[in-house]
């Protein structure tokens, strides 16, 4: 069957209709179960399967605030292979390229199914060859608070790593040697897995304003090293020296300008692309000229956000998820550097979240197409190579989203008739942002109203595909297997497309 | 006019695509010293393709060739001489060579069909061009003279210093001889990508002398460079209430007017003027003052 925007679904599986079809439906929630804080502090992790009594065919959660630092995914999924446990299905916010022994895993089928936001590395490659038994799920980071809550994801165990513990069983992302900062992705995570394990390297007396509260944990296991902290920064924080990225950052400004969007009280959010963090350094530069105050800026956190609180630019930080160490050291000392979890921050059946009062969000893609939809979740063969994170999150909820991206990246052109895959809706991007021209959606008349006044390069979607033709040829067509191995899941747990098996 | 003059080594694909897209007024295709010997011939191969396919680029473009004492600058202009290309820029100028590159630049014309005179860009970075620059400007063809520090400190055996004191004598002199003679007085790159500051208070030093462009050896140095060499918006707005007031000035026959307090006569309103045509020039005037 197909989905609104055309795309082929599992049958029987809720369609995707439209961004805002939720609008419609009422948020469900399962009970939250509490352990009044009888916590148990467990000698190895034999023992605390054993306790929490973990069977063959459970779901285990996982998050990934230490990136690609992480310990503790490899080596609870280690101990689950040598006790023999199968059909495990892994409920991991993130997967990186440090996880590839779970590969191992997969193809023994002691790991059967994964339910994550982002997937890049050697697990990504291993679904993409069709290695996992049970079809990969592909949510977004407000997807997943909402698939947690709701049940649609029920987690069995959630193993947690927690930088620190005390001894009452409250955790916290602060303090020790693997502090990370906010452990936003893991709230739904403790607050409704049926058992709750916090796994770490650190122990202290009393933890005070835990972000982990001991009312939601069974058991705590400490190990010699949870992660490595540094692992911990992504690998695009670094502003972008490419001068063709660097032309994009300053056309995506002007809009900005011609927009009035860099105003006292405004809200923003920019991914922690070499782009979008070029689009902040310029955005800090007219503020710090025009003497202009934002609101708040949200997301993943990078340091340069924490340059714009310390330096009063920006009044408060909404932090899901610390993409370095100087973001972690800043939640850690300043009071309006605030945590806020996955669902505060993305889920769309929240009062308020945050992206919903975000003024703009600056946006990455892999591919854009003529109906402005994009696909950052695989590359053009279908290989997946990413994921929404919290992408079709703040690209609904923010009121201008802007995707920066080359019009070619090597020879290829980016801009397609259709892309390979969707993650996010066409009509909720607004922006596209190439070094040879800006497209609007025509869906947005008042912006191509006040943008076409300006000498900005305005032109069609497909004037710009056609300008990347003139320049790379037009790719010849890539005929893609006809095997799914998985889908990716809208916010709203309606199916906005499938994965296929790489040929 | 231009302000800016951004290098791009002839053998380098990606930057020859995106060459219209980094905001240079001018480009100069290099085959000297950014082309090792072995990419020489590849390099013209690839300039020779770019020229005849590249469609209303909008920057003058211009090729850097080896000098003309070598066997390679004739090989060089044999196969970059097209329609497109405004002018050759000439490393190790000297009088003699200028003249011998436009007597060779005559014949590719001639055999070529090419209707429009190609420009001479001489590169200043010997002493004895430095001795010579008064000549230079004037010969036909040179449109321009670009100083090239690096070679010319080399030559002198001097340090070459960011502060750049030791070639503000060869700045001051290519300044003073261009404006002479009403050609560009382009200045020398600045080397260091990664210093900002320092470049835009080198662009800033230059045209204080009388520099009114200068070569980027990196694409993203050409936005503090175009931002250096041209006018202000405050100088604009300083300009335009003083050609103003000399219109009313003119209207009661008063050649001397006072503004804000300060007395106005005819060298800062011819001065402001000139601010004007290069505002205009770069798009800098509202619609109102475009005519």
């Amino acid at each position: 069957m197909k989905n609104n925007l055309g795309r082929e679904i599992f049958d029987q599986m809720k369609a995707f209709a439209s961004s805002d079809a939720f609008e419609q439906e009422k948020r469900r929630l399962i009970n939250t179960k509490t352990t009044e804080g009888s916590v148990v502090f467990l000698k190895n992790i034999e023992e605390t399967f054993k306790y929490v009594g973990l069977k063959n065919g459970m779901t285990i959660s996982f998050h990934h605030h230490l990136r690609n630092g992480d310990k503790v995914i490899n080596f609870v999924c280690d101990a689950i292979k040598k006790e023999g446990f199968k059909d495990i299905t892994i409920a991991a916010s993130s997967l990186f390229p440090n996880n590839g022994p779970l590969v191992e895993l997969i193809k023994d089928q002691t790991i059967t199914g994964i339910v994550t936001n982002y997937i890049n590395g050697p697990i990504a490659n291993a679904v993409g060859m069709g290695d996992l038994k049970k079809p990969l799920i592909m949510d977004t980071h407000g997807g997943r608070a909402r698939a947690i809550e709701s049940g649609d994801l029920k987690i069995d165990v959630a193993f947690i790593a927690t930088p620190a513990v005390d001894k009452e069983g409250n955790g916290s992302g602060k303090f020790g040697p693997s502090a990370c900062g906010t452990l936003g992705y893991a709230i739904q995570d403790l607050m409704y897995a049926k058992k709750v394990v916090l796994i770490s390297d650190y122990m202290t007396d009393n933890i005070i304003e835990p972000e982990l509260s001991k009312h939601y944990v069974d058991a705590i296991l400490m190990v010699d090293k949870i992660g490595d902290s540094e692992g911990i920064v992504s690998g695009t924080t670094k502003i972008t020296r490419d001068p063709v990225g660097r032309k994009i950052a300053r056309d995506t400004v002007k809009v900005l300008e011609a927009l009035n969007l860099i105003k006292d009280g405004f809200s923003m959010q920019t991914g922690a692309g070499g782009i979008s963090l070029a689009v902040v350094e310029y955005v800090k530069n007219i503020m710090i000229s025009k003497n202009i105050k934002a609101r708040f800026a949200s997301g993943g956190i990078t340091g340069q956000y924490v340059d714009m609180l310390e330096n009063n630019l920006v009044d408060t930080l909404y932090d899901v998820q610390c993409f370095d160490l100087k973001a972690a050291r800043s939640y850690r000392e300043n009071r309006r550097h605030i945590a806020i979890s996955a669902s505060k921050y993305g889920n769309p059946f929240e009062d308020n979240p945050v992206v919903n009062d975000l003024d703009f969000v600056i946006l990455g893609a892999t591919e854009v197409d003529l109906d402005f939809n994009v696909n950052v979740t695989t590359d053009s063969l279908g290989q997946i190579m990413g994921g929404s994170g919290g992408h079709a999150d703040t690209a609904h909820g923010a009121k201008v989203t802007i995707i920066v991206t080359n019009l070619l990246k090597a020879r290829l052109p980016i801009i397609k008739e259709k892309v390979t895959c969707v993650t996010t809706p066409g009509e909720d991007i607004d922006i596209v942002v190439t070094e040879r021209g800006i497209a609007i959606n025509p869906l947005r008349t008042d912006l191509i109203e006040t943008l076409s006044k300006t000498k900005l390069p305005i032109l069609t979607m497909k004037e710009l595909m056609n300008i990347a033709h003139d320049i790379a040829g037009i790719p010849s067509n890539y005929e893609m297997s006809k095997e799914p191995i998985g889908y990716v899941r809208y916010r709203d747990g309606s199916i906005i497309d499938t994965l296929y098996k790489i040929k | 006019m231009h302000r800016s003059y951004l290098f791009i080594p002839g053998n380098h694909p990606a930057m020859l695509q995106n060459a219209d897209i980094f905001g240079a007024d001018a480009v100069i295709f290099d085959l000297e010293d950014a082309v090792s010997i072995t990419e020489k011939d590849s390099a013209r191969q690839l300039m020779k393709a770019y020229f005849e396919t590249i469609k209303k680029p909008n920057f003058s473009i211009y090729v850097r060739i080896n000098a003309l004492t070598s066997s390679l600058g004739a090989i060089d202009l044999n196969m970059v001489m097209n329609e497109i290309v405004e002018g050759i820029v000439l490393p190790k100028a000297t009088v003699n060579d200028i003249k011998m590159l436009s007597k060779l630049l005559d014949t590719f014309e001639n055999a070529r069909r090419i209707k429009k005179k190609t420009v001479i860009i001489p590169i200043i970075e010997t002493a004895k061009a430095v001795f010579e620059i008064g000549q230079i400007a004037q010969l036909p063809r040179v449109s321009a003279l670009l100083l090239g520090a690096e070679d010319l400190t080399g030559d002198m055996e001097i340090e070459r210093t960011k502060q750049g004191i030791e070639i503000e004598y060869p700045r001051a002199k290519i300044a003073f001889a261009c404006k002479a003679f009403e050609i560009e007085a382009i200045d020398t790159p600045f080397t260091d990508v990664t210093d900002d500051e320092g470049l835009e208070k080198d662009a800033l030093h230059a045209k204080s002398l009388g520099m009114n462009a200068k070569c980027a050896i990196h694409p993203n140095q050409l936005e503090s460079i175009n931002r250096t060499f041209t006018p202000s918006q405050t100088a604009i707005d300083e300009a335009l209430r003083i050609v103003k007031a000399d219109e009313d000035a003119q209207k009661h026959h008063r050649g001397v007017f006072s503004l804000n307090g300060k007395m106005v006569d005819k060298p800062v309103v011819d001065r402001a003027k000139k601010l004007l045509i290069k505002a205009k020039h770069f798009g800098m005037l509202g619609e109102e003052y475009e005519k």
